[in-house]
């Protein structure tokens, strides 16, 4: 079937089947191989990308569901020479080992910070209300949906904090 | 994954009766990878007007569609419905919940994995074919309303807070109608295949609250790991306190039956009594008189008895025991 996305700021027509995930129309029919798949059953969020600038795993959503919509993906985040200030603290900070898992870290990221940034509660907060620190557990919670097999956990979370402009001198100050 | 024709639905008239709707697709589309379900057809209803979050009465209407992250964040929910955000946020994941409806979690099937494989017999897959969990490794599985042909649960965590709110499943079709959650999803029987009261050319548009009943709000869940997994148990209560004494008690139980559990006589019993630890056990000594288990999840019993005992002592009030 004929459908139209839009992604990266550009539009590309493409010819699939209907089957076709997100993922595998990314990678395997416009070769952006950045968006990794991992377990493609959404339980390691390697394939995490963002739909109209929220957090998705492109492994569960059709492409032919996902025409009307602006996809995101972590080459659109940024490029070698213009870092996203997320890329950016990852390498900083040595956030990855092997790499396999960090798009998906990076784009499931930006969509969280988003996410704070609009007042969203998690589990790991006290109050429903807020306000939501950025602390460690406020962030282990809300990226549990990205598994890092190098556990590389720690450094993720201090890139994410930096990235955030979180105060590293209250680590976990509610 | 089967092959299978993709229409998109634009009104709700428009809807053909034999497709299988998609929405979310979390769990429809994994399951459709490992073949367990095939359909023919897919509608996909994302572009129907089911995203809203209104007042209704005194209580609230939720569309079908209604994400469950923005479930978990909205305003109301957060005020007068805490339970609801809260069991919200103890689901799956950050992406999960930007993608999971408030429809289609109450459609998601079990995740017993005699369920999910194909090699395994299995009653609600292929009815009469037995149930291969029955004898097998039975972790995650139903200690309430099971029978010999299917020990499966329900695995969500919203539903379970709907339940403790007495929500109502809004629904179209030939004949709409208004069914209470309670009613819902069906126990398996000798019919594990047929888990809800949805019929062919039926659609769920909706949920609807009840006007909010105060009182403490608590979603306790224990699972395997910290994140990002399924209920071994979990309690949702709703308990209102008035002069030192319980004068409400609304408790429903996940990750125990194939449907969210609730039992009056729980309730009844601590209606109108001072809190206490005596009294507390008495609750879930009647919570856990029908409770059966089946080999290595008999664990869940004394965990559900005292992941009740906790979630009331807290929403009481009484002091955390060291």
């Amino acid at each position: 079937m004929q459908i139209t996305l839009h992604l990266n700021g550009a539009t590309h027509d493409l010819d699939v089947d209907a089957r076709t995930t997100l993922l595998d129309a990314l990678r395997h029919h416009l070769g952006l191989t950045g968006t990794k798949k991992g377990c493609d059953h959404g339980q390691c969020g390697a394939c995490t990308v963002l739909i109209d600038g929220r957090r998705v795993n492109s492994c569960l959503t059709l492409a032919c569901m996902a025409e009307d919509a602006q996809i995101t993906t972590i080459e659109g985040l940024g490029s070698p020479d213009r870092l996203s200030p997320l890329q950016q603290q990852f390498l900083d900070h040595d956030g990855f080992q092997c790499g396999y898992c960090t798009p998906g870290q990076i784009c499931s990221a930006t969509g969280m910070l988003e996410e704070i940034a609009a007042g969203w509660p998690s589990h790991a907060s006290a109050s429903l209300e807020g306000p939501f620190a950025l602390s460690h557990a406020e962030i282990a919670e809300r990226m549990s949906g990205n598994l890092c097999r190098c556990a590389a956990y720690t450094h993720i979370v201090a890139a994410i904090r930096q990235a955030a402009g979180a105060d590293d001198r209250h680590e976990d100050a509610a | 994954m089967r092959e299978f024709t993709y229409l998109r639905a634009a009104s709700l008239a428009d809807l053909p009766a034999s497709a299988t709707i998609i929405a979310g697709g979390t769990n429809l589309l994994d399951l459709m990878k490992h073949e367990v379900m095939a359909p023919d057809a897919l509608v996909d209803i994302t572009r129907l007007d089911l995203n809203r979050v209104e007042s209704e009465d005194d209580g609230l209407r939720i569309g079908a569609l209604v994400r469950n992250s923005d479930l978990a964040a909205h305003p109301v929910i957060r005020r007068d419905y805490p339970v609801l955000s809260r069991a919200l946020l103890a689901g799956a994941s950050g992406q999960l919940r930007n993608m999971a409806t408030t429809g289609g979690n109450l459609m998601q099937r079990t995740r017993c994995p005699y369920f999910y494989d194909r090699r395994m017999a299995c009653n609600k897959r292929d009815p009469g074919a037995g149930c291969a969990a029955i004898g097998g490794v039975t972790r995650n599985h139903a200690i309430l309303g099971a029978s010999d042909h299917c020990i499966a649960t329900y695995p969500g965590d919203m539903a379970v807070a709907l339940r403790a709110l007495d929500a109502v499943v809004n629904i179209d079709g030939p004949a709409p109608r208004q069914v209470p959650l309670a009613d819902f999803h069906l126990l398996p029987d000798d019919t594990p295949e047929i888990e809800t009261v949805l019929r062919p050319g039926e659609i769920i548009t909706g949920v609807t609250l009840p006007a909010p009943v105060g009182g403490q709000h608590r979603y306790r869940k224990v699972r395997d790991r910290a994140s990002y997994a399924f209920a071994l148990v979990s309690v949702a209560a709703v308990v209102g306190m008035e002069d030192g004494r319980i004068s409400q008690a609304a408790l429903a139980f996940g990750g125990v039956a194939a449907k969210p559990w609730r039992d009056p006589e729980v309730e009844a019993v601590l209606a109108g009594q001072e809190p206490s630890d005596a009294l507390f056990a008495e609750a879930a000594e009647i919570l856990l008189r029908p409770a059966k288990a089946w080999g290595e999840n008999q664990f869940k019993i004394p965990l559900l008895r005292r992941s009740l005992i906790a979630t009331l002592r807290d929403a009481t009030g009484m002091e955390a025991k060291p």
